[in-house]
């Protein structure tokens, strides 16, 4: 199995240390509930370095990424702004999520899911023929996201320097200082920063936040914290099979400029024309128990399926987001252990900045 | 390493279960168990003079990761269960064998139990 440069920090936490798709990483340092109370309320960090980033450079960096991706990177006018799209293939489906940071017109920063990164390579390299680019895996750089409330002013007091290069960043931006790339980004619904340093510099790094009092959070608490935000997780919400427009990820494509022939467009199109059939909602529980991935869900329109399933820490409830036929509203019923259980439709997310808005 | 004692006896489906001497028995699950399973969040367990038979599902244990069912390891006749994990499921990890039992039953014997040591080698 793989293994990230913070291995050693983990197994010393007492991370409960699982098989993540082929990557030995921390399930939780003992309670995954605490964990995630920690980023609501104050400052938790979790080792993201298995995320692959990949650099764009050359004369065509911007025409191909514009090929590349659903979205348009030529929203992205300043140094260090980020965008969240989808690669999609010829029918439409998702080959991955990802968001790209802006350096200049020929340099782009791109960070992709760890499970899909040999398949994205691939496909990047594949469709990166004819353009004037190269397509730069960085396979030394380690990735940190420090979340929370308190995240910010943390990595400022564990990180000297740190808040003269990051300190007035806008959320979806970006920063560097030498090796050191830090975005004002993450997968919590907390406000924060995600961290890609040299891996020689990792262990120091994370010490540093362990002294300034950040937590070392696991997997288990990153998945209840992404799916109370409402955001997608690849192989969940979207695959290879399913269409953004069918993941409630209509807001990441981007069909203005007619001339933009980006992957997938046709089929996009196609399917937007023809009418969507189904999309993806959120699922609040009434009753006790707890939603699981892949239960049916029953609706007055037809059945669904549960993409993610999920006991929230904040609400106390089960919570979920669901496949559904397009229009459902109000109310549904999950097939949970033999037994039909009512379940609220409500649009994600669930949860943002430690509030409940659901 | 997970924590097993010698005072009670285990299921192959790691649950404990304390013989009370008065013909009732006290029933929750295993150090191991609440390591695999994690955070508890919901614990759904029978009524008082509930009757179970051997095999049933009478209990679930549900934790972020996964819902896990507890059988009858007899024909039973419930006398109590902990109220206290209506408000409190994490009892079941922080004091597995004391604050986070499950329920109290009366039977007329129990088969196939092991000892603490046979339980332990099992879980090497």
């Amino acid at each position: 199995m793989k293994r990230t440069p913070l291995y050693q920090a983990h197994v010393d936490a007492q991370g409960k240390m699982v098989d993540f798709g082929g990557w030995e990483m921390p399930l939780n340092y003992g309670s995954q509930i605490q964990e995630h109370h920690q980023v609501r309320t104050d400052a938790g960090m979790f080792d993201v370095s298995h995320m692959t980033t990949v650099d764009f450079k050359g004369a065509e960096a911007k025409v191909f990424l514009q090929t590349l991706i659903a979205n348009d990177v030529d929203k992205l006018k300043t140094a260090g702004k980020a965008l969240y799209s989808c690669m999609l293939n010829k029918t439409g489906g998702v080959v991955d999520d990802l968001i790209v940071y802006y350096i200049d017109d020929e340099n782009y920063r791109m960070v992709i899911n760890a499970g899909t990164t040999e398949k994205d390579i691939a496909w990047i390299n594949t469709q990166a023929q004819g353009f004037e680019v190269s397509v730069e895996p960085k396979l030394d750089l380690a990735m940190i996201a420090v979340q929370g409330p308190n995240a910010r002013e943390k990595v400022f007091a564990a990180m000297p320097g740190v808040e003269e290069v990051a300190g007035e960043l806008k959320p979806f931006n970006a920063a560097s200082l030498g090796g050191l790339f830090i975005a004002r980004t993450g997968y919590t619904g907390e406000d924060g920063f995600e961290i890609m340093i040299p891996e020689k510099s990792a262990e120091f790094t994370w010490k540093m936040l362990l002294e300034a009092g950040v937590k070392p959070c696991g997997l288990g608490a990153r998945d209840t914290l992404r799916l109370e935000a409402g955001m997608s997780l690849y192989g969940s919400e979207m695959n290879d099979e399913v269409s953004p427009l069918e993941a409630a990820l209509t807001w990441t494509v981007d069909l203005n400029n007619e001339n933009r022939q980006f992957v997938g467009r046709k089929a996009l199109e196609k399917l937007r024309d023809d009418g969507v059939k189904k999309t993806i909602v959120g699922l609040v529980l009434e009753g006790k128990g707890v939603i699981r991935d892949h239960q049916k869900v029953v609706s007055a329109l037809g059945e669904g399926e549960v993409t993610s399933g999920t006991f929230s820490p904040t609400m106390g409830k089960a919570i979920a987001l669901a496949s559904v036929p397009m229009g459902t509203t109000g109310s549904c019923e999950i097939e949970m252990r033999n037994k039909l259980v009512s379940a609220k439709i409500v649009k994600p997310p669930f949860v943002r900045n430690g509030k409940v808005l659901v | 390493m997970s924590e097993v004692r010698d005072d009670r006896q285990y299921t192959e489906t790691h649950e404990w279960i304390l013989d009370n001497g008065d013909g009732t028995f006290t029933m929750g699950v295993t150090d191991h168990a609440q390591a695999l399973l994690g955070d508890m969040v919901f614990v759904e367990l029978p009524g008082e003079g509930d009757e179970a038979s051997q095999e049933d599902e009478f209990c679930v244990v549900e934790s972020v990761k996964a819902a896990s069912g507890v059988y009858a390891p007899a024909d039973l006749e419930v006398v109590e269960a902990n109220e206290a994990l209506d408000a409190e499921p994490e009892l079941v990890n922080s004091s597995c064998y004391d604050d986070g039992w499950l329920v109290k039953f009366k039977a007329d014997g129990i088969d196939g139990l092991m000892s603490a040591e046979d339980y332990s080698d099992t879980l090497d």
